[in-house]
């Protein structure tokens, strides 16, 4: 997932000459090993599986993933921003604002996102006089993945070729009309495939927001598991819940690649 | 047009690729071709008689108005100037007619519909009819020159700058090309050229500036140059150059 190095590729482009059933025939093979491994792994433990008090809860757990989409999406949001910013800043003209750019992407990359949820909620957030998890807990994930989003779009915009610079000064464009006219849309289709991944663990770590109180999808299979003397089964669902969404993500993502895709 | 440059320098680094540059052309200079052998600073000496380039010593005038050293001065001024480069330099994420309507919008404030227009003219006149809404990869190297020669021109340009405009292109793209270019000087636009293309530069330049080394070693009418040229490098460089032409 390096920015900047698959570009100028169109995406997957020796899939086109497998025709469909052949490929329709490898994935139901690789399906059938895949659910003969998961089989067995399952059944070597003996594990006394116990359905019923997950159906009971299923109400619960829908809500629980419903919040944990709805905050995934705002944080998403939080993240582009914040990622963009502090790739303008890593940019700018004045080496201060550059240093301290570069230093908040360092420190926020190089710490575990657990510590920062617990001193962003427990003592920024208190001394600030903020009261609200949720909102705290969406800032401090959504500059967390920010941080990697920035380094993201650092890349594909640093391989924008200086003669296209050039040409954007030749023509006329200011500064702000070059970012936006021929910086922006052509790095945008090289920081798509890294940006994706990115969204997709940012959905994933959505799940740490519960050790802040944050009742979202992890916490709801937690307290689901505690009150049905069940601690594993909650956990099958919880990660189906997250594939429903993120797998789509990825394979919108390649959908957008393959519109975007010119060669340069 | 009368084009002056005093000492004009522009480091890289510790290289020189203007190192001192001083020349005066006459008062009606129209086609000013540059001349000289690689790395000779043609190409430094274009970009800072276009404003795209600002030196970093000595400075420039146009008809005695002595072009400005800001940035937003400079500006001003590359909106006047038409370029043209030897790599294209077409934006790649746009079609040939949207290369040329953006900046007639976005700069130089026209409408839609009259950009349109604008490019649409050019791109029939440069020989591009049915090529319009074509990206720059789907083009030959001709073609893309001559999208790029219509993107230069669309604003009407003062000044159009070329730089090395062929040397990329095999030699039928190359005819192309030139022709457009000699049919733009023989209508009357000014045109400052950098180029390896001697038998051109001698058909259509009527003013010659030789650098080598980041220095002027001759400034003088095309006529001159090509049939008295003053210093010993520059008769060297048109005899290595004509031994195969």
């Amino acid at each position: 997932m390096l920015p900047g190095v698959n570009h100028g590729v169109l995406p997957a482009s020796h899939d086109i000459a497998v025709s469909s059933t052949r490929r329709a025939l490898y994935a139901l093979g690789l399906f059938a090993i895949a659910s003969a491994a998961f089989y067995g792994v399952f059944s070597a433990v003996e594990y006394p599986w116990n359905w019923s008090g997950v159906w009971q809860y299923r109400e619960q757990f829908f809500h629980g993933w419903l919040s944990t989409m709805g905050l995934s999406l705002v944080a998403m949001v939080v993240s582009v921003a914040f990622g963009f910013l502090l790739m303008l800043g890593r940019r700018a003209p004045w080496l201060p604002v550059r240093m301290g750019c570069g230093s908040v992407v360092e420190v926020v990359r190089g710490s575990p996102l657990l510590v920062q949820l617990l001193i962003g909620h427990y003592i920024i957030a208190q001394a600030l006089n903020i009261d609200q998890p949720l909102f705290t807990g969406i800032i401090l994930l959504g500059c967390f993945e920010g941080a990697y989003l920035a380094e993201i779009f650092r890349g594909a915009v640093e391989s924008i070729s200086t003669s296209q610079l050039e040409a954007a000064r030749a023509v006329g464009f200011s500064k702000a009309q070059t970012y936006r006219f021929v910086i922006i849309p052509q790095a945008l289709r090289r920081a798509l495939p890294g940006t994706t991944g990115q969204l997709v663990s940012l959905i994933k770590d959505s799940s740490l927001l519960s050790v802040i109180g944050i009742e979202e999808l992890v916490q709801k299979v937690k307290i689901m598991n505690a009150a049905n003397f069940a601690p594993l089964e909650g956990y099958l669902p919880l990660a189906l819940a997250y594939l429903v969404v993120t797998i789509p993500l990825s394979h919108l993502a390649r959908r957008l690649e393959g519109r975007f895709a010119y060669e340069t | 047009m009368k084009l002056e440059t005093h000492a004009v320098t522009k480091r890289y680094g510790a290289h020189a690729a203007l190192d001192g540059a001083s020349f005066a052309t006459g008062d009606e200079a129209r086609v000013i071709a540059l001349l000289g052998p690689s790395g000779g600073g043609k190409s430094t000496l274009l970009r800072v008689l276009g404003s795209l380039l600002v030196p970093d010593d000595g400075h420039v005038s146009i008809d005695a108005r002595v072009l400005p050293h800001d940035e937003e001065g400079a500006l001003n001024e590359r909106r006047g100037n038409g370029f043209v480069f030897q790599g294209y330099n077409l934006f790649p994420h746009l079609t040939a007619l949207q290369n040329i309507t953006l900046p007639l919008r976005e700069v130089h404030g026209m409408s839609e519909t009259v950009a349109t227009q604008r490019a649409l003219e050019l791109l029939h006149r440069l020989g591009l009819a049915g090529h319009e809404h074509k990206r720059p990869s789907q083009l030959s190297g001709g073609q893309q020159q001559r999208a790029a020669i219509a993107r230069a021109l669309a604003p009407k340009p003062r000044l159009l700058l070329l730089d090395e405009p062929t040397s990329a292109l095999d030699p039928v793209m190359t005819g192309e090309v030139l022709d457009v270019i000699r049919e733009l000087a023989e209508a009357g636009q000014s045109i400052i050229l950098a180029t390896h293309e001697i038998s051109f530069a001698r058909k259509v330049a009527d003013w010659v500036v030789f650098l080598v080394g980041g220095k002027v070693q001759e400034s003088s009418t095309a006529a001159e140059f090509f049939t008295r040229p003053q210093t010993e490098l520059a008769r060297q460089y048109l005899e290595g150059l004509s031994k195969y032409r």
